[in-house]
């Protein structure tokens, strides 16, 4: 545990990166923690600032306080059951937190004390200790990096845990304590540092080569001295923290509505009854009468005072029609309800052996609602573990000779399987073999992608595309060996082993979109290679060079391959010289060093030789097309985003299905926009003519259907992040946000959008964009890779791809995207049913439940006489009726699980929160009202005359409500068993459980004369009440009564479904025979 | 209604769900984040697959059973019907507010009238009542179900509990002491009880009043009379000694000690008393009185023919606009008089029969 709840450090897991959107570095929002000492009140405190829990806390102190007609206990015991539920669930969920924050904060470094290596738990760093870091240890807190081992005082680091870039980034030193490496030397330093306050900031202050943050790992580097500046709450990580608990879901929002609705109910009862009371006092006689005097007390209270006190305790008399456990039902059920999920043996993937995560169960309900999906493509969509298809050297085509010759290879003309001169071949697969950033690894690492080579090395790249060309190259027998000190192994085809000293390497950066590196062969010769997309490869060498390979480009791209394009140029010592001494200095410039760097790498990367393209095949995941479709089926939007170029996204989202063959696509590139000063007015133009041809297309009149299932004609539309930043960000704002509203609606209109060349922020515009449209629609976005954690956050409901990085900000993550059609059709469509019955059936069952108590206030002078003992006021909602509807909540499948995974059409049935409007909510709210009425007045006619058993005897008024409440609790209980379609054993023994502990109960409580009581009220109550033979056959009648009208609307039900179901047949029979006829004419 | 039942075995050996849920119902593992690299079980629990009861209701199965409740109902509505309808009942209001009612001199009576006010009511039974007659008082707009007055008692002064007996719960005020004492039975409810005295009298042919025996026991329940309500204990039976301490109840003529002659039912075991305790439901109300029972099984035990009421009238009820009466009735399997539950089941009955007929017509027509 922690020291006095001052918490130093946190554990990865707890942590978002919310890198790419600043605008979402909310600071500080923590959950609470807590320690065992400071749990209880810190923990009450939290709950308490909950607006219902602090209402029913209220409620209790008036009880406590006011002289109020049921006692403090009645209210006062649901409240401390739903009190320490929800602290317990919250305490273990504080415990794990700790668990993991343990292995964190206890874990040992070395801090460099008097020359010496002290092993420290990391959670006792003070700024200022000097620590060490040894290879593949993540940074204990933010350090200032001072010395490595390496002598030029760099280092590499990944930061994937905190950006998602796997790639290694190289760290500059100090420059003055570089040569301080070892520990001796480093503890004779003595130096002050400046720095500036905390930020969130990621990549600002301090100059990002000389901090390493926490959390990132050290990589490819021996060890590295750094002293710590920022430690425990300061560290940029945890000062990146975002609270998950942002999301709501609009099942809470709906509670929250019905909530007024009854606290307006509540108020103008209690209002109504005050009224009544001091009219009715009006007549002396009925005020106070003889047999029934007034104590001095309330003779010489105040009258205000006295109403005040009378309307309170109207409201403490009717609380119970706010359900105090409604909330912790909730709680529980989402709570519980998410182990199914993770449960799911379907969402577990035997590859990567993980299950469905839950990260959040708030949001369980909401996959069920969910009207629009953004996804990545790559990664998602895809497998994202690349294939070599193909390649091309001078325009000749190379193809494995095993995979299926298409048709469109004949376009290739004569020069098809023809071999390029051997030298270019062989320089075009040495490129691929050294133009590169893989390495081998020897066993098997967890970061990274990772493939198998032969026996137990792998290759190992941040990029799958660079293991796909290097295992391309070794097919074409050039296989890279790896590296040795400073030079690259390459098996040639003959077997020989050759070397290459690998002099820079000029990394990829995604605004260049290519990589170099420079080499010098064992004869002495300097070569530049490069690869990277067409569109920046192609400026950058000889033009006459490019016609025949960009063929093959295009074909490819539009085959859905990703491609890239391969350069080379021979480098004479003197340009080797200053490109190598540019690199230098721009490496070790304090100011601009990306600009300058990048600056380097333009000019060297120019006047360069294509030798060759690559194609590289990202195989769709499996069921991916059948996925979307399903999803389609189900009414939902589906939207890619993707960063990847046009041609390849569209030809993804034709063979996922997005796009269907009949699909009028719109599209709103730069290739129909155009180049130059009037691309906006041609967007505008372009936005326009499809708005037109959308609304004259559409009619208006499905506005209100708008999710229905159209057989007219589809839209797709495609943007690109550079007319997508022209719409939303225009250059002059005339009109511009006209556009913006246009361009929205043409792609509210559209079944299926493509968003390509989008940066990581442009995705989460995207979703927000739609997220704030009118009705909000609800929006879920599904990704795998760092570049999607800003839409993943931005969305309702965030899913990561489980494994990824993704997933840890996700608010669920599944393998693999096919997993969303079973997470969203299946579990979403019965969470939702199951949460919204869950919650109409508590206002329900408390609307019922004291709508009896306040009729009889019209019976007995409106004294506030409770109408029901303490005992079962306190016991309905905890222990009568609670289980039967967790079990329903837990269980229920209305209709079977695998139905609805498979007819996804069934998923629109629950659209737009359709189980919690008002019309059902109006529903609910009758059904409550008339089964109040029926028990009071029914019971209230029987009681005309009291003699009700065989003997003469009478019954009073404690018998009066214990039947109310016996006729109460079983109509309550029935109805939820009529609404039950999945009797499981469970359901079974909860329902039938429940009403036999009523009987149980209500005879134990009767039984005994309780030393305890002041009052013996219910003693032999309940047992008198079953000697007789009218209060069963009452009892009996009122809950047939009851329950009349949900037999009467369920059969109605049936009676038009079944006429639909002949309808419906008609109708296929109609659009059977059409189609015939159609076929005929033709 | 159409059962289906369900039950999917599991394909590879995990029959039933009873074993799983031992495990799984719990804090589960695998929760939020432990545990969850490892395969999820195959059960038919956790993969949401129990086997398990589907109804379907359908008109086709509702129908029949529309059909059944209105055969029950309307048989049982009927069978209440002529039970209720067969039971005697007669009742006189004796309150007075009618000035030619005998009553109407005590109308303005107080509590410690002395002697009593007293009125004779005549009247005539056309039927002669064959079993067992019971004698009711009734009461109307008197709220014994107020707040104030339902609890202004000591329960555990009456279950015969001596501390409370002289330190009355505080429950009973402003009916708690009396002249610095304690009130026992303290408290509104035993303050205001009953007081009327009610005799019947058969009058045979000219001026013969044959007084009719009513029996004062056996009209509270059980368990109160025999465990709920105690009198105090202590060394001797003395009851005036028990209660020694204690003062009588303001509104009382009596001290509690003194409600009957016969020691079991005297103190807080008698029975008016217990019949008054039990607080009634509504403002208007019937409690046991007396019982009049059959002396063979040749006579009824009211015969047709003239009978008077006389009333030793004490309980003041014109002051908040009450009525009392006087209630003789015969009593039934289903208790007394009450049509409504007849009437009810015949309706609901009929109605179900009636929807079932109309819906059997829509469900062939369509």
């Amino acid at each position: 545990m922690f020291k006095t709840g001052k918490r130093k450090f946190f554990s990865t897991q707890d942590f978002l990166a919310a890198c790419f959107c600043v605008a979402y570095l909310s600071l500080f929002s923590f959950l609470p923690q807590y320690t065992v000492w400071n749990f209880l009140p810190k923990n009450l405190f939290e709950q308490f600032r909950r607006i219902a829990n602090f209402y029913f806390l209220i409620i209790f102190l008036v009880q406590v306080i006011v002289d109020t007609p049921t006692s403090p206990v009645t209210s006062g015991l649901p409240l401390f059951f739903v009190i320490t539920v929800t602290a317990i669930k919250q305490g273990y969920e504080d415990w794990l937190r700790h668990r993991a924050d343990k292995e964190v904060n206890k874990s040992a470094v070395f801090v460099v004390e008097n020359a010496k290596h002290v092993k420290k738990e990391s959670e006792k760093i003070k700024v200022g200790d000097i620590i060490e870091v040894a290879t593949d240890e993540t940074f204990p807190c933010d350090l200032i990096f001072l010395s490595s081992s390496s002598d030029d005082g760099t280092c590499y680091v990944t930061t994937a845990s905190l950006d998602g870039e796997s790639n290694f980034k190289t760290h500059y030193a100090v420059r003055d304590t570089t040569v301080l490496c070892t520990s001796e030397a480093i503890d004779s330093l003595s130096a002050t540092i400046e720095c500036e306050q905390p930020q969130p900031d990621l990549y600002k202050s301090l100059g990002p080569e000389n901090l390493l943050l926490k959390g990132a790992a050290l990589k490819n580097t021996k060890k590295i001295y750094g002293v710590a500046v920022y430690t425990g709450m300061e560290t940029k990580m945890a000062l990146n923290y975002q609270g998950k608990s942002q999301k709501r879901s609009v099942v809470e929002k709906s509670i929250n509505a019905f909530l007024i609705v009854y606290l307006c109910i509540l108020l103008s009862k209690a209002t109504v009854c005050t009224t009544m009371k001091y009219i009715w006092q009006s007549h002396s006689f009925n005020d106070e009468p003889w047999y029934n005097q007034k104590t001095k007390r309330e003779k010489e209270s105040f009258k205000v005072l006295r109403i005040f006190t009378d309307f309170l305790s109207f409201m403490v008399l009717f609380n119970f029609i706010i359900p105090v456990s409604m909330y912790v039902t909730v709680e529980m059920q989402k709570f519980l309800g998410s182990f199914f999920i993770t449960w799911d043996k379907e969402m577990y993937d035997e590859d990567i052996k993980e299950g469905a995560l839950v990260n959040t169960s708030d949001l369980n309900e909401e996959l069920g609602q969910i009207e629009y999906v953004f996804t990545d493509k790559t990664g998602t969509l895809t497998e994202n573990t690349m294939e070599f298809i193909e390649c091309c050297v001078d325009g000749h085509k190379y193809k494995d000779s095993i995979s299926e010759v298409d048709g469109f290879s004949c376009t290739d003309g004569p020069l098809k399987y023809e071999k390029a001169e051997k030298c270019r071949e062989e320089l075009f697969l040495r490129a691929l073999c050294l133009c590169h950033t893989v390495q081998i690894k020897e066993e098997d690492t967890v970061d990274g992608l990772t493939m198998p080579l032969e026996g137990r090395s792998t290759y190992i790249s941040s990029s799958p595309d660079e293991i796909a060309l290097v295992k391309g190259a070794k097919k074409y027998g050039f296989t890279f060996l790896g590296h040795e000190n400073d030079y690259l192994k390459i098996q040639n085809q003959k077997n020989e082993t050759e070397m290459y000293q690998l002099l820079h390497v000029l990394n990829f950066d995604p605004v260049r979109r290519r990589m170099s590196v420079i080499v010098r062969t064992s004869t002495g010769k300097l070569l530049l290679f490069c690869k990277g997309a067409d569109s920046s490869v192609f400026p950058r060498v000889q033009q006459d060079e490019i016609q025949q390979t960009k063929v093959h480009v295009e074909r490819n791209a539009l085959d859905g391959y990703r491609t890239l394009c391969v350069a080379f140029k021979e480098l004479t010592q003197e340009e080797y010289d200053q490109i190598d001494r540019q690199l230098c200095e721009a490496k070790m410039a304090l100011q601009d060093r990306e600009e300058r760097m990048a600056k380097v790498f333009d000019d060297t990367e120019d006047d360069m030789h294509l030798i060759g393209a690559t194609a590289v095949e990202d195989r769709l995941q499996e069921h991916a097309a059948e996925t979307i479709e399903a999803l389609h089926a189900a009414g939902m939007k589906v939207w890619v985003l993707t960063g990847d170029k046009m041609e390849t996204a569209k030809s993804t989202c034709y063979a996922c299905r997005l796009f269907q063959t009949n699909t009028e696509l719109l599209e709103l590139t730069m290739k129909t926009v155009g180049e130059g000063e009037r691309k906006e007015d041609r967007l505008h133009e372009l936005l326009l003519e499809y708005h037109k041809k959308l609304m004259h297309e559409i009619p208006k009149s499905r506005g209100g259907m708008k999710r229905s299932w159209t057989i007219g004609q589809e839209y797709g539309l495609i943007i690109d992040g550079s007319t997508l930043s022209l719409i939303l960000n225009p250059s002059q704002d005339s009109g511009s946000s006209n556009y913006k509203s246009i361009f929205l609606q043409v792609c509210l209109k559209c079944t299926a959008v493509l968003c390509c060349r989008m940066a990581p922020l442009q995705k989460a515009q995207i979703v927000r964009m739609v997220k704030s449209t009118k009705g909000s629609p609800i929006t879920l976005s599904i990704g795998d890779g760092a570049n999607d954690v800003s839409m993943i956050l931005e969305a309702h409901v965030g899913i990561g791809k489980e494994g990824r990085q993704a997933a840890r900000n996700s608010d669920y993550a599944v393998p693999k995207f096919k997993h969303l059609k079973k997470l969203l059709l299946a579990h979403g469509h019965l969470y939702y049913v199951r949460i919204a019955h869950l919650v109409q059936y508590f206002f329900y069952k408390n609307l019922c439940f004291i709508l009896p108590q306040f009729l009889y206030q019209f019976f007995c002078g409106f004294s506030q006489q409770p109408l029901y003992d303490a005992a079962y006021l306190t016991m309905y909602n905890i222990c009568f009726t609670s289980l039967p509807i967790l079990a329903y909540s837990l269980l229920e499948q209305h209709i079977h699980i695998e139905a609805l995974a498979s007819d996804p059409k069934l998923y629109m049935r629950i659209s737009d929160n359709a189980m919690l409007q008002w019309k059902p909510f109006l529903y609910w709210t009758f059904l409550g009202t008339f089964e109040g009425l029926v028990f009071f007045f029914g019971v209230y006619f029987l009681f005309q005359n009291s003699s009700l058993e065989d003997n003469g005897k009478v019954f009073g008024n404690w018998t009066f409500g214990t039947m109310i409440f016996t006729i109460l609790v079983f109509t309550v209980t029935l109805k939820l068993a009529l609404d039950t379609r999945f009797w499981t054993w469970m359901n079974h023994f909860v329902i039938w459980g429940s009403l036999a502990f009523y009987v149980f109960f209500s005879f134990f409580w009767g039984g005994i004369i309780w030393p305890f009581l002041k009052q013996q009220r219910m003693y032999f109550i309940f047992a008198h009440m079953l000697t007789s033979v009218s209060t069963w056959l009452a009892i009996i009648l009122l809950i047939v009564i009851s329950l009349f009208p949900e037999i009467l609307l369920i059969v109605f039900k049936n009676v038009k479904r079944a006429s639909h179901q002949v309808r419906d047949e008609l109708l296929g029979r109609m659009v059977f025979f059409f189609n015939y006829k159609l076929l005929m004419s033709f | 209604m159409a059962m289906n039942y369900n039950a999917k075995e599991e394909a590879d050996g995990h029959p039933g769900g009873v074993g799983a849920v031992a495990g799984g119902s719990g804090v589960a593992p695998g929760g939020v984040g432990a545990g969850k690299s490892r395969k999820p079980d195959n059960t038919a629990f956790k993969q949401q697959r129990l086997p398990a009861w589907q109804p379907i209701l359908t008109a086709g199965t509702v129908l029949p059973a529309f059909f059944i409740i209105g055969l029950i109902f309307i048989p049982i509505g009927i069978g209440i019907f002529v039970t209720s309808n067969n039971i005697r009942e007669y009742e006189i209001d004796y309150t007075g507010t009618d000035s030619a009612s005998p009553c109407n001199k005590c109308l303005n009576v107080s509590w410690n009238s002395t002697p009593p006010c007293t009125c004779t009511i005549n009247f005539t039974l056309d039927h002669p009542f064959e079993s067992n007659v019971f004698m009711y008082y009734g009461l109307s707009n008197f709220y014994q179900n107020h707040r104030r007055y339902v609890k202004s008692r000591d329960d555990s002064q009456l279950n015969g509990d001596n501390s409370s007996l002289h330190y009355p719960s505080k429950e009973c005020e402003p009916y708690r002491t009396s002249e610095d004492k304690p009130i026992a039975p303290c408290g509104a409810i035993a303050n205001s009880m009953f007081n009327d005295t009610l005799e019947l009298y058969r009058i045979d042919g000219e001026e013969t009043r044959t007084p009719i025996h009513l029996n004062k026991k056996g009209i509270a329940w059980w368990t109160d009379k025999n465990v709920k309500f105690r009198n105090p204990t202590g060394d001797t039976n003395n009851l005036t000694a028990l209660f020694h301490g204690t003062t009588k109840p303001i509104n009382w003529p009596k001290p509690v000690y003194m409600l009957d002659s016969e020691p079991d039912n005297n103190g807080f075991i008698n029975e008016d008393f217990i019949v008054w305790m039990r607080t009634a439901a509504l403002p208007t109300f019937r409690k046991l009185y007396r019982l009049i029972e059959k002396k063979d099984n040749l006579q009824p035990a009211l015969a047709a023919g003239n009978y008077s009421l006389e009333i030793a009238y004490n309980y003041p009820v014109h002051s908040f606009d009450g009525r009392k009466r006087m209630i003789l009735s015969t009593i039934s399997w289903m208790g007394g008089k009450n049509p409504f539950l007849g009437i009810a089941y015949i309706t609901v009955g009929s109605i179900c029969f009636f929807l079932g007929v109309v819906l059997l017509i829509i469900h062939h027509k369509y």
